[in-house]
């Protein structure tokens, strides 16, 4: 039983840097189910270290990224990704960014149009 | 007796800001604007009696009061038993009514230069948002109930809450958040009186900056609080609860910016108007969202949705008020003053662009899971990786022409002036490149180090060459407000860059250990040395001490588990050792027994790099804030 503690609290680095990296990078990005808001990464919950084990089992047995991610989404449900999935539901929430940066920049714009020439003011007033 | 006395005075306080908003919103006679600002005071005066009755009744372990029961302990001590007024609901809701009755009546002694009839009507606009706060908290959270019968001991509070830091974060939120209404309500009187000049604009300026240092110092408190407290060695969630703060903050930290193109130069008024107005709007929803419980899902809000259902319509009326007076009375307001493309100006309408399209974002990011399971859509997560890769660059972008901003003049500006600025790009260009070839190419976060040296020596040549103008090198001469401006935008750069290399540096591992095992970790040799028992006032601890070796200097090191008989789960408390290089952070886990061998127990390491830089850089921002409120005072008393 101790063993088995030792473990699982210490989730080995993998061997290669480049598979330890993106493991780190997954395990940001996968929602602990037990825990109020935290990725898996951060998490002290005993589920939390199972599925980090199984994040890294997965890379060592070959499976991309997307993979993982979707072996977890069929597990847990939609909920376990806090990168949401691009889907019809998401949609306009990936789109919200660049509609709301168009928005400003033609309220910027369309403002800018409606205002008169600029005058240069004298040196002094023009930094105070 | 004491509790009624309190409940009494807070009734007494809801008819006065009626009175006040009466009045204030009335006649334009003189008699009448004393009386509403007579009212403002008296109010204040009855909610801090309201205050003060509550406080008592928590530092006297009233079991009667059932807050005090649910809340309260007696082997509490006594700092945390005053902060434990304002650790809940009810209580925290007394003290929005509390700040927000202060500020109105602040506001009503200091009419500055305004116009007589603008000033009553922001008094009377107050007295109404005061008015809202206290009945709420009267008719659905009265914090003086009474419990019957009155039970011998009280529930105690949340151990993780009874720390320092988390006794100062709340009020400094709530002086943020409440101080955003002051603006609201100058917006509302400006488009009511369908005026907004530069003396208005300089009525305005002191309380976005109180609000928005007060915003940055609460928010920076619960950073750190989680950072020490928490035990996972983090500082920044994205959790809905820190959004439903940074999102006040974006708009708070806009409007700081606005309002000075709009004192200085008279433009961007109704835009200053919509911002003050969408503030208090996103403050109200931070508290709608904290305090609604709507959060942690929607189905625990529909079980007793009174309370969250009342906040809504609060914030229903105004920003519907707000929103609908601004259609009808901004298109009058707007007085064309021109400004060329490349101006201080224009630069500012960039970072207002910048900051409230983040606060658009976060907005959309923290309230989507609830649209789409509201709709039937199931659970979805919207979490870290969704806000750092949206507000992350725009806040790059909105960093890559700050330091610009200064550096040109009102109006009308030159290429010649930003010239100056090269040594800063020049310090970013090296940064990068260093970053990149020492992260093997990782270019996220060598961008961000590169834009985080960028601000910081953009911030510096600001201030070298206002210190150089007219010859000679006057430093000390500078005037407060460009130091305050320097030590913002500074502030800004240090904490990207602990923000960067936290987020992209850090390092962790965890490992069981004996008493007397040794392990390496991040060029730290760290030894087990004994595991005690420590009593503390109303805990019981485990204490580890360590002895970390670093470039051959040993430290002695211990972090805790506490055990508080009044909850079932334990705390941590981490420990520590800060260099400016970074953060060497240890917490200490469960115990485990095993048959024959020795009992090992679990410890997780972090190294944060550059992590004090976040708290550091908040600091200077808050320090700017404090800065440039002096100086404006000083200018209030110097041109009377």
């Amino acid at each position: 039983m101790s063993l088995l503690l030792i473990l699982a609290l210490a989730t080995a680095p993998m061997a290669d840097p480049t598979q330890e990296a993106r493991a780190q990078a997954l395990e940001n990005e996968i929602r602990c189910v037990v825990c109020q808001n935290e990725p898996i990464s951060q998490s002290t919950a005993d589920i939390a270290v199972d599925m980090r084990r199984l994040v890294r089992e997965r890379i060592a047995a070959g499976d991309s990224d997307e993979q993982i991610r979707s072996f977890f989404r069929e597990r847990y449900g939609d909920f376990v990704l806090l990168r949401p999935p691009m889907d019809p539901r998401t949609w306009a929430l990936w789109a919200a960014p660049l509609a709301l940066a168009a928005f400003g920049l033609i309220a910027v714009w369309s403002s800018s149009r409606r205002k008169p020439g600029a005058e240069a003011l004298a040196p002094e007033e023009g930094e105070r | 007796m004491i509790p009624e006395l309190g409940l009494f005075a807070a009734i007494l306080a809801l008819t006065l800001c009626l009175a006040q908003g009466v009045l204030g919103l009335s006649f334009a006679r003189a008699r009448v604007s004393a009386a509403a600002a007579a009212c403002a005071q008296m109010a204040a005066l009855m909610v801090l009696v309201a205050f003060v009755c509550l406080i008592t009744a928590y530092v006297r372990s009233d079991f009667s009061v059932a807050v005090v029961a649910a809340n309260s302990h007696t082997d509490k001590p006594l700092i945390y038993k005053i902060a434990g007024a304002w650790g809940n609901h009810e209580g925290s809701m007394l003290l929005w009514c509390f700040v927000s009755s202060v500020f109105g009546a602040v506001l009503s002694l200091t009419r500055g230069d305004q116009s007589e009839s603008l000033w009553r009507k922001a008094v009377g606009v107050q007295g109404l948002v005061t008015a809202g706060a206290l009945g709420y908290t009267i008719f659905l959270s009265d914090p003086f109930a009474r419990l019957w019968p009155a039970p011998l001991q009280g529930a105690g509070l949340n151990p993780l809450l009874q720390d320092p830091a988390l006794a100062a974060h709340p009020p400094m939120l709530y002086l943020g958040y409440v101080g955003m209404s002051v603006p609201f309500s100058l917006a509302i009187a400006a488009l009511l009186e369908g005026r907004a000049d530069q003396a208005w604009a300089k009525a305005l300026r002191p309380w976005t900056l109180i609000a928005w240092t007060c915003l940055t110092l609460g928010i920076a408190l619960g950073s750190y609080w989680a950072y020490y407290e928490l035990g996972w060695g983090g500082w920044w969630f994205w959790d809905p609860v820190e959004n439903a703060s940074f999102m006040p903050w974006l708009a708070a930290c806009a409007l700081v910016h606005s309002a000075i193109v709009t004192e200085r130069r008279g433009s961007l008024a109704s835009w200053t108007i919509l911002l003050a107005i969408l503030g208090f709007g996103f403050a109200l929803l931070g508290t709608f969202l904290v305090r609604s419980g709507v959060l942690t899902s929607v189905h625990a809000f529909a079980v007793d949705p009174k309370r969250g259902i009342a906040v809504l319509v609060l914030l229903g009326v105004a920003l519907g008020a707000g929103f609908g007076l601004y259609a009808w009375r901004a298109p009058k307001l707007a007085k064309p003053s021109g400004f060329a493309a490349l101006s201080r100006e224009s630069l500012l309408v960039w970072n207002n662009f910048g900051l409230a399209v983040a606060a658009g974002v976060v907005l959309i990011g923290t309230l989507y899971p609830l649209l789409v399971e509201a709709a039937g859509g199931g659970l979805i997560s919207v979490g870290p990786p969704f806000f750092n890769i949206t507000v992350g660059p725009l806040l790059g972008l909105l960093f890559l022409v700050l330091p610009l901003g200064p550096m040109l003049s009102w109006r009308k500006g030159d290429l010649a002036s930003l010239k100056r600025v090269l040594p800063a790009a020049l310090g970013g260009v090296v940064t990068l490149a260093a970053a990149l070839w020492l992260a093997h190419g990782r270019a996220w976060p060598a961008i961000g180090l590169a834009i985080g040296v960028w601000l910081i020596l953009g911030g510096v040549v600001y201030l070298w060459t206002r210190a150089s103008r007219g010859g000679g090198f006057k430093l000390l001469a500078l005037p407060l407000a460009v130091w305050s401006m320097s030590a913002a935008h500074i502030g800004a750069g240090v904490l990207t860059l602990g923000a960067v290399a936290e987020t992209a540096f850090r390092m962790e591992s965890a490992a069981n250990m004996a008493p007397g095992q040794t392990i390496d970790f991040a060029g730290h040799r760290v030894t087990l040395m004994d595991v005690g028992e420590v009593e503390g006032p109303n805990y019981s601890a485990e204490r580890g001490e360590f002895r970390v070796e670093h470039n051959g200097a040993a430290q002695a090191l211990s972090a805790e588990r506490r055990f508080y008989p009044t909850s079932s789960m334990p705390t941590t408390e981490v420990g520590i050792l800060s260099t400016l290089e970074g953060d060497f952070y240890l917490a200490l886990g469960d115990v485990t027994r095993s048959a024959g061998g020795p009992q090992t127990y679990s410890v997780r390491l972090y190294y944060n790099p550059l992590l004090q830089c976040i708290f550091l850089g908040a600091g200077l921002m808050a320090l700017g804030g404090v800065l440039s409120l002096v100086a404006l005072a000083r200018r209030r008393t110097a041109t009377p």
